[in-house]
Formats: C-alpha cells, sequence, structure tokens
C-alpha cells in the first residue's frame, strides 16, 4: 500500500522528481566517470613500461629521466656516450638493452632510434610484447616501424615513404629529405606512447644525420636567421638547443669515437641485481648518469599527478553533495503541502511508520534510480566517447563491469540519499504526530 | 450511566443498539504541560446510530475532540472509550489500528489525495484496515465495487466524474468522495470536521442529507463538528463545548439541548 502510494505521489510530481533523479543521475555519472578516467589513466600510466628493470640516461632527475625516455615528454638535456653504454650493456649482470636515441620527429610524432632489441625485448601492460599489425621489424638502414596510431593517424601503410624532422614540434624548419625511410612494419595499438611513436634504426638516423652535417643548412631563411654558417653539426632553429639529442651518435656499436644516445633501458638477468646495477651506474666513472627504477619512478611521477586527480576527485564528490542536496530541498519544500496529505493517511489508519516510511522510500528511490540512470549514461557515454577519449587523449578506456571501488562509490551515494532521507521522513513523522488529523494548511 | 467494560477487543467490541458507541469520563485535555486546558469534558455519551452535532466557536476544543474521539491522542485524565475500548490502554499502533478498522474521517476541506482517482481515495481505508476490506469485499464483491455503490448512492458514479481527476471536481463533489470514503466498509463512527464550511447552502443541505442517509443505511454513528448553530436542529442532538467546559468545572451534567 505505502509503495503504491510512493509511486502514485512520485507520478504526480513527476517534474521535480525527474529533476531531483537527473541531478543525481548527472553528479554519479560524473564521479563514476572520473574515477573511470583516474583508474584507466593510472593502468595505461603503469602500463607504459614493464619489464625494464632500469633506465639510464645523463645525469638527471629521476623524473625528467622517465618522461622523456618512457613518455617521449620534454627532451633530454644531455646524452650518454655510446662507449659508456657498451660498458654497462656488457656487463655480465645485463641480460638486453634497448638504446634510444631522441631528438627528431616526423609531423608531430615522436622519431626514436632504437635497434631489434626494442621489438624483441620491449614489454608494456603486464609483460605484453609488441606485435605487428603489418610488416615486420627494420632490416634495412632507413626502414621504419610506426606506432598505430602514427600509421592510422596519417594514413600510412607499408611501403610508404616518410621524411623525419629535426626537432620535436609540429613544424621544423629542418626537414632530413635526402634520405626518407621506408615503412616496413606497423605495431599493433598497445595504449602506450608506442602507438604514437616512429621507430628507425640507430644506422638510419646516424645517416641522417651525417648527410646533413656533410651538407650543411638547406634553408636559407635558417641560415639568415643564424647569420653565421653552422660548423659542427647543422641542426638549426629554436628546437635545435632542447631536442638536441642525437647530433653525436656514431653508426656502428664498434664505433666508440664520440658518438652518443639519448638513454637505454635494461634488462637484468636478475631483477635482484637492480639496485647493485642502479649504483653502479650512478657512480660510473666515465660519465655522470642516472639510472631509476622505472616502477619507483612511475609512483613518484604519479603522485605528481595525483594531486590533481584528488581534486578532481573532490570537485566531483561535491557535486554528488549537491546532487543529494537538492534531494533534501526538493522533499523538505514538499513536506508543507503534504501534510494535509500525511493528516488524511492518519485519519484512514496509517501509523507515523507508515508516513516516515513513504517519504524515506521516496528518497532512497529517487537515489536508487538516480545512481542506475546515473551508471547508465556513464555506460552509454563511454561507448560514444570511447574512440574520441583515445583519439584525443590516447587513453582507451575499457567498459567492463564496475570495479569494486565504483560499486563501493555508488553504495555511499545510495546510502547518503537514504541518510538524507532521514531529515524529511523525520520531520513529517514529527508533523504527523503533532498535526494528527487536524491540520490546516 | 451506562456501563461499559474495560478491555473488548477491536474485533468484538460493536455496540449493541442503545449501547454508546462513544463514552468520554472526566476528561482533560492540554496540548502541554503547564498550557492551558482545551478539553474538560464531565461526561458524554453517544449512542448508536445517533447523529450529534458539535457546536463551539473556533479554539473551543472541536478539533481536539475529534483528535481524542479518533485517538490520535489520549488525554492527562479520565478515559474515552469508542465502541467500548479504552483508547489508552491500546497505545499507538492499537490506536491507529482500532482507528483504520472503526472509524471514518470526512474533513473540512482538501479531502483527498490529489494523486489518486476517485476510486482510489474511497478505498484508501480498505488498505489500512482487514476488517474494512473484509467487510467492504463481503457487501458488493470487491471494494472497488463497494466503492462504486457509495458513489452511485451520492450520486458521484457517472463515468465522466469518475475518469476525472480529483482536483478536477467541484468542493461538493470532493466532499462526497470524501463521504464514501469515510463509510467505506462500515465504520460504525463517521467524524465529520466543519465539512459543510465550504459549501452553499444549498449543497450544504443536500450534503448532510446524504450524509445522514448514507450512515443510515450503514448504521453508522455520525460525530458532525461545525461552528454553524443554523445545523444543529438537523441532528438528534447538539453539544456545545464551551457550555460543557463551564458547568463542568462546577461538576455538573453535561449540557444537552434538541
Amino acid at each position: 500500500m505505502i509503495y503504491s502510494l510512493a509511486v502514485k505521489s512520485l507520478r504526480n510530481r513527476k517534474f521535480s522528481a525527474a529533476l531531483t533523479v537527473l541531478s543525481i543521475s548527472l553528479s554519479v555519472m560524473l564521479l563514476l566517470g572520473v574515477e573511470r578516467i583516474r583508474s584507466e589513466s593510472r593502468e595505461s600510466f603503469t602500463a607504459t613500461i614493464s619489464g625494464t628493470d632500469l633506465v639510464v640516461g645523463a645525469r638527471s632527475s629521476p623524473v625528467h629521466l622517465l618522461l622523456y625516455s618512457v613518455f617521449r615528454i620534454g627532451n633530454p638535456t644531455n646524452n650518454v656516450r655510446w662507449d659508456s653504454y657498451r660498458a654497462i650493456a656488457d656487463r655480465p649482470e645485463v641480460a638486453w638493452t634497448i638504446p634510444l636515441s631522441l631528438g627528431d620527429s616526423h609531423r608531430g610524432y615522436r622519431v626514436v632510434g632504437t635497434d631489434h632489441n626494442y621489438f624483441e625485448h620491449f614489454r608494456f601492460a603486464r609483460s605484453r610484447a609488441l606485435d605487428f599489425a603489418q610488416g615486420r621489424e627494420f632490416e634495412e638502414e632507413h626502414d621504419t616501424v610506426l606506432g598505430s596510431e602514427v600509421a592510422r593517424k596519417l594514413g600510412y601503410r607499408i611501403g610508404d615513404d616518410i621524411v623525419i624532422a629535426h626537432g620535436a614540434g609540429q613544424v621544423s624548419f629542418m626537414l632530413h629529405e635526402e634520405l626518407p625511410f621506408r615503412v616496413a612494419g606497423i605495431l599493433a595499438p598497445t595504449g602506450t606512447p608506442v602507438d604514437r611513436t616512429v621507430h628507425v634504426p640507430l644506422e638510419g638516423l646516424d645517416a641522417v644525420h651525417a648527410e646533413v652535417s656533410s651538407e650543411g643548412i638547406h634553408d636559407p631563411l635558417m641560415a639568415a636567421l643564424r647569420g653565421a654558417p653552422e660548423t659542427e653539426t647543422e641542426h638549426p632553429g629554436e628546437e635545435h638547443e632542447d631536442v638536441h639529442g642525437h647530433e653525436h651518435y656514431g653508426a656502428s656499436e664498434g664505433d666508440e669515437g664520440g658518438h652518443t644516445i639519448s638513454a637505454f633501458l635494461i634488462g637484468l638477468k636478475s631483477r635482484a641485481a637492480a639496485l647493485g646495477m642502479q649504483r653502479f651506474v650512478n657512480q660510473y666513472a666515465g660519465e655522470p648518469m642516472t639510472a631509476i627504477l622505472p616502477g619507483a619512478t612511475l609512483q613518484e611521477v604519479w603522485e605528481i599527478v595525483g594531486a590533481a586527480e584528488k581534486t578532481l576527485f573532490a570537485v566531483s564528490a561535491l557535486v554528488v553533495v549537491v546532487g543529494l542536496a537538492g534531494m533534501l530541498v526538493a522533499l523538505l519544500t514538499s513536506l508543507s503541502e503534504r501534510r494535509r496529505e500525511m493528516a488524511i493517511l492518519r485519519s484512514v489508519g496509517a501509523r507515523p511508520m507508515h508516513v516516515f516510511s513513504l517519504i524515506l522510500g521516496e528518497a532512497a528511490f529517487l537515489t536508487g534510480l538516480g545512481v542506475a540512470i546515473g551508471v547508465a549514461g556513464l555506460y552509454a557515454g563511454l561507448l560514444i566517447g570511447q574512440s574520441w577519449i583515445e583519439a584525443r587523449l590516447g587513453l582507451f578506456i575499457t567498459i567492463g563491469w564496475p570495479s569494486a571501488y565504483e560499486l563501493q562509490l555508488m553504495c555511499v551515494v545510495a546510502v547518503a540519499g537514504v541518510l538524507i532521507g532521514l531529515i524529511p521522513a523525520w520531520r513529517i513523522y514529527r508533523y504527523s504526530l503533532a498535526d494528527g488529523m487536524t491540520v490546516r494548511i | 450511566m451506562t456501563s461499559i467494560a474495560e478491555s473488548v477487543s477491536p474485533e468484538s467490541n460493536v455496540a449493541g443498539a442503545g449501547e454508546n458507541v462513544v463514552s468520554l469520563a472526566d476528561v482533560r485535555f492540554a496540548w502541554n504541560a503547564g498550557s492551558a486546558i482545551v478539553i474538560d469534558i464531565h461526561r458524554l455519551d453517544i449512542s448508536r446510530g445517533e447523529r450529534v452535532f458539535v457546536r463551539g466557536p473556533s479554539g473551543s476544543g472541536k478539533s481536539t475532540l475529534l483528535s481524542l474521539l479518533g485517538g490520535m491522542v489520549t488525554p492527562q485524565n479520565g478515559m474515552v472509550r469508542v465502541l467500548g475500548q479504552n483508547l489508552a490502554a491500546l497505545g499507538g499502533v492499537g490506536r491507529d489500528r482500532f482507528r483504520a478498522d472503526h472509524i471514518g474521517f470526512i474533513f473540512q476541506m482538501f479531502n483527498l489525495i490529489p494523486y489518486l482517482s476517485v476510486v482510489e481515495n474511497v478505498v484508501l481505508p480498505c488498505g489500512f484496515s482487514q476488517r474494512r476490506e473484509k467487510r467492504a469485499a463481503k457487501e458488493a464483491g470487491s471494494v472497488e465495487a463497494e466503492a462504486l455503490r457509495l458513489l452511485t448512492h451520492l450520486d458521484m458514479a457517472a463515468p465522466d466524474i469518475l475518469e476525472r481527476r480529483v482536483t478536477d471536481l467541484s468542493v461538493g463533489q470532493q466532499q462526497r468522495v470524501a463521504a464514501a470514503r469515510a463509510l467505506i466498509g462500515a465504520p460504525e463512527l463517521v467524524i465529520a470536521d466543519e465539512p459543510t464550511s465550504a459549501l452553499d447552502a444549498d449543497r450544504r443541505l443536500a450534503f448532510i442529507k446524504l450524509l445522514f442517509q448514507e450512515c443510515e443505511r450503514e448504521q453508522a454513528t455520525l460525530a458532525f463538528v461545525s461552528h454553524d448553530a443554523g445545523l444543529a436542529p438537523l441532528f438528534d442532538r447538539a453539544i456545545e463545548l464551551t457550555a460543557m467546559k463551564r458547568t463542568n468545572s462546577a461538576d455538573k451534567p453535561e449540557p444537552e439541548s434538541r
């Protein structure tokens, strides 16, 4: 009886009830959406690199080293000499190494010079290896392997030629047009910065720069701007100073004559050797270097990001509070007009507890419906926006069942709604005792 | 003075013909401790089938008296018996159940639940009282059929009326729906709290006649509260609340007028 009355009463006030449900559902959608993006971001962030025991670069802050070597964010301020790299790579504890040479780009996507170890040993997302969607890894000096997003966005296919540019910006004044790279392979999507990377062999990169060094600047405008001819390296432009991470790289592994790389990843035979190896690198006498444990530094970076994430979460939690407060206001303002209704119900035998349950049930129903619609809206939004989020933010949101934490959040909102419903329910309970059947409004 | 057993169960306490349906003895009531006494009645008996008019100016305690009869409140002193049942002895839940089973109410205005249909409003008491539900169903086959039967008697069963929203009914029509609701399931006592104050003179008279007819048909006792003294001659008996108070203070028998 009370249930039927509550439903009919709500139907009678469907406009205000719908607004209340809407505000709760939007706030729940926001809260869960923020939480979903936060957890997916974290998942995606920590999945960027896996199975690598150490990341080594020139002496710099660990966060900076991680960002430029793994996330392709920022640029190395200094380089590692090839002989230092070999000295460490040849140590008996080391199982494999992946050299990385940064500094060039292709239409806004970073170019990474590396070798076949990259495709053999690089792991992401709990030890997943890189897969090829098409083609193969590079074999020739001027082969290139594209990340999935690069190929998709720029429409490249196997056999296409691409020209890399010096610097990491969208626009470069200097193109290495003389020696284009041919697309040999396209990687399957990883959801990591690998998707946005153009991979070329170190030798090919070196050949390009050797060509540039021998021919000098091709851009007369840049030459005029600089006002003087380049001497040793011929990489002009503003980006030059920031990204000049590869200019002295040597073509052959045996070459120890002043060639450099930007950083390298190390896989050890035994993970237990990681700290000893880190100490060795950090104290390496040949040149100052920094070795980091990627997991620890990832945590450090996430803590920096975490402050913003917590603020975002707090804001969305406040939106939920506002949504529930809206329901409280709607219920409280309806109480005065409903006192007569309650008096009628009391006169026909409804007990104060019935009246209490009617209002509390209404609050619980509105909250429950709001949460349900919020969750449905979130999933609909994710379905519609999944590809957009992936395209714009590089974040692939998996659409699965709510996580335990999300279920907890839903329960917290539902319980908060019921607790808030206690306020008007208690008031109407008191009214119904005090008014009896004589209220005149 | 009529003697009625103290503890009679609600199911077996229907007073026989000539017995008192309502019996108040030395009842004193104030809303709060230390505040003015609103009700001070030495003796008031209403017998079965009687139609009693309770009169008094605003603030004289008419509505409080109805709350006492309905068991919404209990007096600080004295005893209120309805159908032989001492209401104070029942406890809150028991009084609510007793009210649902045995008493029908008609209010002054805003009598109906706006979001329920005419029939839903009429059958409302059956949702809270199995006894009335059974009696209504026994009478006409189902509670809805009984509601329609009562509405037909009150000239409210035309399809266009039944389909209308209750808020679109005239005040007179709303009062007739309220009367059907008060009478469904044949409660022994019908309490009407100024039900005609919003009606014009013609409709007032017509409504009272209809109410009398239906109470008689259902053998219900009627306690009708109003400040309109002009209605008093229509009833079997009229009680002046203010006069009762004054005389009660001198411990005299209750004043009555016919």
